[in-house]
């Protein structure tokens, strides 16, 4: 599975959420089918993703969030994995994109290529819902699910480990970071 | 064990008093009454840690969305979280408030802490984090109070140094 294939069959999906992304490959592609004011791109601060993704959830339960992470990315944070499974937001589902590479510089290996099992580690670590998936077709499935079960999911997306040419785009950082904030501000005047 | 519970609910009251709704901690010796007022209480939430820099990132998240949010820890938990401070809160501008246990410092009777001492202040000055010191209730409020409102008025981090007079009582 193509990491883009897999975003862009979710793309529609990620409207009404509170998008944050890993630098590099995920945040490059998601921005080349479109970036949303919706969407954040953490394009440094390694492994935080997902621990800005549990602060946003915890914060305003009642808008959905989705953390695109990476497995280079949760291997260097490794113990949110607990945090998040001790505060299980229901309203977070975390993505992990497994290329088993650290693509962007290089395209040296992880330890998911000799066997890391970041589904495993989730599960153990207490997180209710785990799944792993190698299939377009099987991620849109496990997206829709989790979505439905409103309850805290890792999802494991195995994809190749290929990406785009460049990683910098024409969106500046800070530009990104107070659209953001912005929107999140409107989606809480929404639900009220 | 003589860390202060008054001036730890003096330093929990300015914090709340100033809106922060959200602190995360990872325990150490001086916060253990900080950490448990936060943890009572039913208009805070507090996110216990496995690692500090993870703190900087669910300060961020909370930031963003709104919410006022402090990281509780010890100075090396700030030497732990420099990467996140800054390659996420300083490069995306999110006013993190710091509130770090000075350990180290004169009167210090762990040996395994006094090297973090030393270096502590340095750090922030070289990471340009605009500190200061809580040593005696009285001042605990105006210096929280100025602290979170520097720190939003520049979108920047700024810290609390805990200090052994306001925290031990020997």
């Amino acid at each position: 599975m193509l990491r883009a294939d897999a975003l862009r069959a979710v793309y529609d999906r990620l409207d009404a959420a509170a998008v944050v992304t890993i630098m590099g490959a995920v945040a490059a592609e998601l921005q080349a089918i479109g970036h949303r004011p919706n969407f954040f791109y953490l394009q440094h601060g390694m492994g935080l993703a997902s621990s800005m993704g549990l602060g946003i959830a915890l914060t305003r339960p009642e808008i959905p969030v989705v953390v695109l992470d990476g497995d280079g990315s949760v291997l260097m944070n490794l113990g949110g994995l607990t945090t998040l499974a001790r505060y299980r937001p229901r309203n977070l589902l975390h993505v992990i994109f497994d290329n088993e590479s650290l693509l962007s510089v290089g395209g040296f290996p992880t330890a998911t290529a000799t066997g890391t099992d970041l589904a495993g580690i989730a599960s153990a670590a207490g997180v209710p819902r785990t799944a792993t998936v190698r299939s377009v077709e099987d991620f849109v499935r496990a997206f829709d699910t989790a979505r439905a079960a409103h309850d805290l999911t890792t999802l494991v997306a195995k994809v190749e480990a290929t990406g785009p040419a460049r990683f910098v785009t024409d969106l500046g950082l800070l530009e990104n970071r107070f659209a953001f904030a912005r929107r999140l501000k409107e989606m809480q005047g929404e639900s009220v | 064990m003589p860390v202060s519970a008054a001036n730890s609910q003096v330093v929990f009251d300015a914090l709340k008093g100033c809106g922060v709704r959200l602190m995360s901690a990872l325990p150490e010796t001086w916060l253990v009454h900080l950490i448990r007022l936060a943890d009572v209480d039913p208009e805070v939430t507090l996110v216990r840690l496995a690692k500090e820099e993870e703190g900087v990132g669910i300060s961020a998240g909370a930031h963003l969305a709104g919410v006022k949010s402090a990281m509780l820890m010890q100075n090396h938990g700030l030497l732990a979280s420099v990467n996140g401070i800054v390659s996420c809160a300083q490069l995306y501008r999110i006013p993190l408030l710091m509130v770090i246990s000075h350990r180290g410092g004169f009167g210090e009777r762990d040996p395994w802490q006094t090297e973090g001492g030393a270096v502590t202040e340095e750090i922030l000055r070289t990471l340009r984090i605009p500190f200061t010191c809580l040593e005696r209730p009285e001042h605990v409020a105006r210096r929280v109070t100025d602290a979170l409102t520097l720190a939003y008025a520049s979108n920047k981090p700024a810290a609390l140094l805990l200090c052994r007079e306001l925290m031990w009582e020997d």
